[in-house]
């Protein structure tokens, strides 16, 4: 097993996802094949190999500051699950 | 007790920048807006949208890490910072990782409680604020988005400083710095300007850094002092009473004076950072940083040194006029006019910080201007008037934007210097007082000041009191 | 003729010459899909009345003598392109009531051409699938035998397409998603160059991968709606400031000469008989055109669909943490405050694959494992990347299958992901090098289903992929069958 039960609870809770029993051990069964699965990219030796995190190279993509107009509270409220006022509103938050 | 352990202080300084809109979106930054008034699809989060890097942000951080001796990278990249909270809207923060902007910079401290020394500075980097959340009376917490996305410069130092002081010192000078580059308004309560302080105590002669504590929420200098001090005089305790501290955020409680321990109410951290797809890679020219190093203003230690070295201020007076760049600037162009160091200096630092403090103005709107205030000062040292008639003609100005010359015809300030007209005010002065002139004669030479400044107010103010000076003595000469 | 046999470039012809009108067509279009989309369910969304308005703008500019290719045209679109007004789910429960308050740049560029938008098309949730079975607007079926799926995830546009209900429609392809099911529906997919098309508003799946693309009847109809979406845009940095050649001009200038290149590895065993068969044929079509079919090696082909899922998901597992019921979307509040409400949202709106991605992807980045994975995916994702640099200095374009097999059938692979991850292999690579890559109709198996060709061209080599592909339709009537429905 590459993978444990522990270790995808663990990674659910990063991701905000709650998992019934059955779906935790469902997913860490799929979870091992494809980590067995791409665990074939170790056949490669990579050492010295420049990571591609942008398929076509370009640098700099900037905007001016410039203010643009803001699409305003109520188009930004519009989609709301819960609004009050002009806010969105959460279960309160304790700091 | 306490002297057997070292403090360690590590610094992290959120700035926030002055640009006009946001780091990824083109919406307003402006303080104090209704709640969600200034928000776009790019800072709301929304499905789809896309970040574009403002330029002047990068500009902004090149002037910090130049100002602060970093070492500008030609290759930067952003990073995502994964963390679900409700005032982050992506769920991730884009800000700096591996690759940030500057690293390996320095700022020389100095203060009276500690030997001078320099503090290193690891990394500067940019990224993105998140919006607000109140906690109302309501059974939710609201969230407001208008902070989110707006610029920040995330400044991290070494763990170079060894007591409040040291800390208190470096963040001084770099708020002095990012409030004179102009890349920040230098607010803490507002939070332009938010410090966390990561603290550990260490037995002296050990090695490797104790465990560390960070401290959050410290909204003013004093605070931040206080914090501090708290947290070390905990750890120290602790250790002493066998415990052990842990790693973790506290939070100063500016009512109590404590800080308290978050623990419980944090996840792990556990943030995946990686580079984010959506952003390009920043690429810094040589060329560029030379342009951003050439338009860099003078920075306030190196005023202060030019103002005692070339201009012979003492170190004080270097210093207060250094402070502030609206100061330093006000003072520069006085001199310019007038060039008198140390005249312009003394009422700088006394008539018109007085002044702008009472009326509770900026010195840069200031009524009297630097080109009026010379027209004063020119008037002082050809004796029209005298010191003390001078800021009755400050104030004058101040009221009617008129300049030395005119208040001084129109009010009629200009100095008596003229002996006939003064002799005959003498003669009042003596002929008024013969007790005085008679223990005067009879050697108490102290009485002089007196005469002096009895002719001064009958003349009101305006004689010349050099030239009284020497007719009284003359007058009185002869009475023996 | 109605809408269902004609082109753009047809329709457009019959409407400049008044011979019908935008009314009229958007009529026929709507009317094919009240008739045909009970079979089907390509349609997540219809905007009738929008269609209808915007059917009588383009008359009055059609009328003027203002009218561009586009205008008066219906389109439809893959559910995953925000569209101000009209409700975007990216096919999950997640979105299901989340109506955008922008348009995407490829939106706002049709509209602006004056397309008429007919509605919002089926998908595989958050783009994730090969089926078109994820969807929270249920299966999509393909026309050609409904038991079959249409490929996906842009199912509901290949379908949509293929099934005439609109004249052409935009899908995203992230590692084949636009090529694979307009192969398995018998119409034309072109996925752009990575940077070519913006992807501002396109509902990010996997940002460095992603790229919007058309879904046409034909090359030609296929050349001119690229040219209609491509270009700079300053609101996505990734976009190329590069201009768009005129596609449509050298549309029509053959392979004589050309160097198409068969990647051996493309050619494996678990290619279906009836595929190769096909693809072979399609091989003698262009030796027959004058091109020289050279072999040549991509070797690490093999390694794609691991480097794949581990940045795809990774990258998926952060775009996707923005699904928090906070600012839209369907919110399942829990009783145990934030966090709770955090997580019944999530469980609740997202499907069991979007799940296992999110987790796959958020494993990759946690902690002690990026080095492993992510990073090391991104290392072999340049080797990938250096294997086709390397083959188009010997050669013009590749030709390769879209997919091992004509379309499975439905529920046929629900229960195994890696197998339906495996039938990418040959879409994949493209993504990963960012460069250029078409599907066209090249056959029919045994059963009647359509088999797709691939096409590989080099970076921002889109012109010359089409060339080549327009002289393969030319010689061949494949695009021109019809399922019957
Ligand atoms: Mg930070
Ligand atoms: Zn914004």
């Amino acid at each position: 097993m590459k993978i444990t039960e522990k270790d995808v609870a663990y990674v659910a809770g990063l991701a905000r996802l709650a998992l019934s029993p059955d779906e935790l051990t469902d997913l860490t069964g799929k979870m091992d094949a494809m980590l067995g699965y791409v665990d074939k990219l170790n056949q490669l030796n990579t050492d010295g190999i420049v990571p591609t995190a942008h398929a076509v190279p370009m640098a700099n993509a900037f905007r001016d500051d410039q203010v643009v107009a803001s699409i305003g509270a109520a188009a930004a409220l519009a989609n709301a699950p819960l609004g009050v006022e002009d806010y969105f509103q959460v279960p309160r938050v304790i700091e | 007790m306490k002297t057997r352990y070292e403090t360690v202080i590590g610094l992290e300084v959120h700035v926030q920048l002055t640009t006009a809109t946001k780091i990824f979106c083109g919406c307003s930054t402006a303080f104090g807006q209704s709640p969600n008034s200034q928000t776009c699809p790019v800072c709301l989060g929304l499905p789809g949208a896309l970040p574009v890097l403002n330029r002047e942000v990068v500009n902004a951080a090149i002037k910090t890490g130049l100002a602060t001796n970093c070492r500008i990278a030609p290759y930067s990249i952003f990073a995502r910072k994964n963390y679900f909270y409700p005032d982050l809207p992506k769920g991730y923060q884009i800000s700096q990782f591996e690759l940030p902007i500057c690293e390996h910079g320095w700022l020389d401290i100095s203060g009276e409680e500690f030997d001078p020394k320099r503090v290193g500075i690891t990394r500067i980097h940019m990224e993105e604020d998140a919006g607000k959340l109140l906690h109302g009376a309501s059974a939710g917490s609201l969230v407001d988005l208008n902070r989110a996305c707006t610029p920040l410069l995330e400044v991290v130092s070494e763990p170079d400083m060894r007591s409040a002081a040291e800390a208190i010192a470096y963040l001084k000078q770099l708020h002095q710095i990012v409030v004179y580059l102009g890349v920040c308004d230098g607010n803490l309560e507002e939070g332009s300007f938010r410090c966390d302080a990561n603290v550990s105590v260490r037995p002296v002669g050990q090695v490797e850094l104790g465990t560390r504590a960070e401290l959050k929420n410290l909204n003013s200098f004093r605070f931040i002092k206080q914090a501090i001090d708290f947290e070390v005089e905990r750890q120290i305790e602790l250790i002493e009473e066998g415990g052990k501290v842990v790693q973790e955020t506290r939070l100063f409680d500016p009512d109590a004076g404590v800080t308290r321990s978050m623990r419980g109410k944090e996840q792990a951290h556990d943030y995946r950072y990686f580079p984010d797809p959506d952003l390009l890679p920043l690429e810094v020219s040589q060329d560029w940083i030379d342009e951003v190093r050439a338009a860099l203003p003078e920075l306030p230690g190196q005023k202060r040194q030019r103002y005692e070295e070339d201009l012979g201020l003492p170190a004080y007076d270097a210093a207060v006029l250094a402070a502030e760049r609206p100061v330093a600037e006000y003072f520069e162009a006085l001199v310019a006019q007038h060039n008198h160091p140390k005249l312009c200096s003394n009422w700088v630092m006394g008539e018109v910080l007085a002044a702008v403090k009472e009326h509770d103005v900026t010195i840069a709107s200031c009524p009297v201007t630097p080109a009026l205030l010379a027209g004063i000062l020119k008037r002082i040292e050809d004796n029209t008037i005298s010191g003390k008639i001078a800021k009755t003609v400050f104030s004058a100005i101040w009221q009617s934007g008129k300049s030395a010359d005119e208040v001084i015809a129109e009010k009629g300030l200009k100095q008596v210097s003229d002996s006939g007209a003064l002799d005959a005010l003498i003669d009042e002065v003596i002929a008024a007082n013969p007790t005085e002139v008679t223990e005067y004669l009879g050697g108490k030479e102290k009485l002089m000041g007196f005469f002096v400044g009895q002719v001064m107010k009958a003349s009101k103010g305006k004689a010349n009191p050099g030239l009284v000076n020497k007719l009284l003595k003359e007058r009185l000469q002869q009475k023996t | 003729m109605s809408v269902p046999q004609l082109t753009i470039s047809d329709l457009a012809k019959q409407l400049q010459e008044q011979k019908t009108t935008a009314m009229a067509v958007t009529r026929q279009s709507i009317e094919r899909i009240n008739s045909t989309d009970g079979q089907l369910n390509a349609f997540v969304t219809r905007c009738d009345d929008a269609a209808f308005k915007e059917a009588a703008a383009a008359d009055v500019q059609l009328r003027a003598g203002s009218a561009g290719p586009l205008t008066g045209i219906p389109l439809g679109l893959k559910d995953i392109f925000s569209t101000k007004g009209v409700r975007t789910t990216c096919g999950s429960k997640i979105l299901d009531n989340y109506v955008p308050v922008y348009d995407a740049t490829v939106v706002e560029r049709l509209r602006k051409q004056g397309a008429v938008i007919i509605g919002k098309l089926n998908m595989d949730e958050f783009a994730m699938g090969s089926s078109n079975e994820t969807s929270s607007a249920g299966v999509c079926r393909n026309p050609w035998d409904r038991n079959h799926v249409p490929g996906g995830s842009s199912g509901g546009s290949a379908v949509a397409v293929a099934a005439g209900q609109v004249a052409a429609a935009l899908g995203t392809d992230t590692g084949g998603s636009i090529r694979q099911p307009a192969a398995h529906c018998g119409v034309v997919g072109l996925k752009p160059t990575y940077g070519r098309v913006s992807r501002y508003g396109v509902i990010a799946y996997a940002s460095s991968l992603d790229q919007v693309g058309p879904i046409t009847r034909n090359v030609e109809d296929c050349a001119l709606l690229l040219a209609a979406i491509a270009g700079y845009d300053p609101r996505d940095s990734t976009s190329v400031d590069r201009p768009v050649p005129d596609y449509q001009a050298s549309l029509n200038e053959g392979v004589a000469g050309k160097k198409i290149g068969l990647p051996r590895e493309y050619f494996i065993d678990g290619l279906d008989p009836e595929v190769k068969r096909a693809v072979d044929a399609a091989m003698e079509v262009y030796r027959g055109l004058g091109a020289e079919l050279v072999p040549v090696s991509l070797p690490h082909t093999d390694y794609s669909v691991a480097c794949y899922y581990l940045i795809a998901t990774a990258e998926a597992s952060s775009n996707l943490a923005r699904y928090d019921g906070v600012r839209f979307g369907v919110r399942h509040a829990g009783a145990g405050g934030l966090i709770d409400m955090y997580q019944q949202t999530r469980s609740a709106g997202f499907g069991d694959e979007v799940k296992r991605r999110i987790m796959l992807g958020t494993y990759a980045l946690s902690s002690g494992y990026y080095d492993a994975y992510y990073l090391k995916a991104q290392k072999v994702r340049t080797l990938i990347r250096q294997d086709f640099t390397r083959v188009f200095a010997q050669v013009d374009l590749l030709l390769t299958p879209v997919a091992p097999t004509a379309a499975f059938k439905i529920g046929e692979k629900t229960d195994d992901p890696l197998q339906m991850y495996l039938s990418d292999i040959f879409t994949i690579p493209a993504n990963l090098a960012g460069t250029c890559a078409m599907s066209i109709p090249c056959g029919f198996d045994a059963a009647g289903l359509p088999i797709g060709l691939q096409l590989i061209g080099k970076p921002f080599g889109e012109g010359e992929m089409l060339q080549a592909a327009r002289a393969f339709e030319q010689a061949t009537d494949w695009h021109t069958r019809q399922p019957s429905l």
